[in-house]
């Protein structure tokens, strides 16, 4: 068969505001999903994600588009390739989130969801994140996992191939001054506490 | 090193003539993941979360009038690897108005809004990988990556495969623009893979007394774990 090779990727640009966040910024278009991924009937632990994007002046970012893909409280995800009977799917949480540093005073990303279940057992419970934004060509992968998880982190095999110096950088914290469940969750993209980013 | 993403298609993170990735390119080595349900699944949806008029960008944000400019139709079929199909892929769309102006409110670029004209649309492909759009032939943009520098005609693209693995966010370029050469964007694309970013004119997708049509298929990536076959 015929091999056709990829469509390059290209940068999301500074405008993408009304085309894939629309109403968080304002704009009259109906938005496909936003930072609220866990309606009232979701089953499982409220949790909120915050978190800043820098770039390697340490300056904050205000034109990133952060998403988030997570399985639910039960560990499964809601599409046709996880179709195991042992986890729970819940028709409520799509488990898809989008959220751009752009309209927020501290430019922070926000994403009310329920805090995901592991997903096979070995893997600590943990948000896979896609980060795009004005000058990154390619779009970047990391992933969100919780400090209050030590033990199932200590065992998770993706954790566990990070150099122990960095994995700091992929573990959210609890901000015990905000109330709620808030965990903090800062992206570098460069510096010395440059997020770790996955060839996904 | 052997890497999932295909690197001879896609534009590396640093290109230093585009300004904006000297200070956001990752400058680690990326970190290779084993694949799991993780990657294998990923956000989709349905033709429910999709509006009638969305993919009709010359209608879906009328005031009182028509949106001015040239009409265009922009179709084609998203695929793997293979030339398979691939349906129920979400592609949500935008652009620039007639005179290269974006409706963002951080568009500084002194020409004007068309009160007719949002720019944004999106469909999902059919059983065949098919999709459609109907817009207005976006305006070059002057930007400030360098002195004098102007971003070629495109629309921009966003795309949700069947899993986490094919996300793509791209632009789509008209055939023949004079801006290629010195468009550090477009040029930020591995050599060879250039092209496929650029649309066709195609004369059979052009509606009579209406609108040209330009054809773009899109090829995201294919299964990590499956070998292609012959
Ligand atoms: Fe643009």
């Amino acid at each position: 068969m015929a091999r056709r090779g990829q469509t390059p990727s290209q940068t999301v640009g500074p405008f993408f505001a009304y085309g894939l966040a629309p109403e968080q910024y304002g704009y009259r278009f109906k938005s496909l999903a936003d930072g609220d991924m866990a309606v009232d009937s979701v089953e499982g632990e409220r949790i909120r994600v915050i978190g800043q994007v820098f770039d390697g002046a340490g300056e904050l970012i205000p034109d990133a588009l952060i998403e988030f893909w997570q399985a639910n409280a039960h560990g499964r995800y809601n599409h046709p390739a996880d179709d195991r009977k042992d986890n729970l799917l819940d028709p409520a949480f799509k488990g898809f989130g989008r959220f751009g540093t752009g309209t927020a005073a501290d430019n922070r990303f926000q994403f009310d969801t329920v805090k995901p279940g592991s997903v096979d057992g070995a893997q600590a419970p943990h948000i896979n994140v896609v980060v795009t934004m004005r000058g990154l060509l390619s779009h970047a992968y990391t992933r969100i996992y919780f400090a209050d998880e030590a033990d199932a982190n200590a065992a998770d095999p993706v954790l566990s191939s990070v150099p122990a110096g960095r994995r700091d950088t992929l573990i959210a914290r609890r901000d015990e001054s905000l109330p709620g469940r808030v965990y903090r969750f800062d992206i570098h993209m460069q510096g010395p506490k440059e997020t770790v980013f996955f060839d996904v | 090193m052997d890497s999932n993403r295909d690197w001879s298609s896609q534009p590396p993170y640093l290109h230093p003539e585009y300004k904006s990735t000297q200070l956001r390119a990752p400058t680690r080595p990326l970190i290779p993941i084993p694949e799991s349900l993780s990657e294998r699944t990923g956000p989709v949806y349905g033709h429910e979360a999709v509006g009638a008029l969305d993919a009709d960008l010359t209608k879906n944000a009328r005031v009182n009038g028509e949106p001015l400019g040239e009409r265009i139709i922009v179709a084609g079929r998203v695929v793997d690897e293979g030339d398979r199909p691939i349906p129920e892929v979400l592609i949500e769309i935008w652009q620039a108005n007639a005179a290269g102006r974006y409706i963002h409110e951080a568009d500084q670029h002194d020409a004007p809004l068309d009160p007719n004209f949002l720019g944004a649309g999106r469909c999902v492909t059919d059983a065949e990988g098919r999709y459609e759009f109907r817009s207005i032939k976006p305006g070059a943009y002057p930007w400030r990556n360098h002195h004098n520098a102007w971003r070629p005609t495109h629309i921009h693209l966003s795309l949700f495969g069947p899993n986490l693995q094919t996300r793509l966010v791209t632009q789509m370029y008209f055939p023949g623009d004079p801006l290629f050469a010195f468009d550090p964007i477009y040029q930020g694309a591995p050599e060879g893979a250039r092209a496929r970013m650029v649309s066709a004119f195609d004369l059979d997708l052009t509606e009579p007394e209406f609108a040209l049509g330009y054809r773009f298929d899109i090829v995201l990536r294919g299964p990590n774990a499956t070998p292609m076959e012959d």
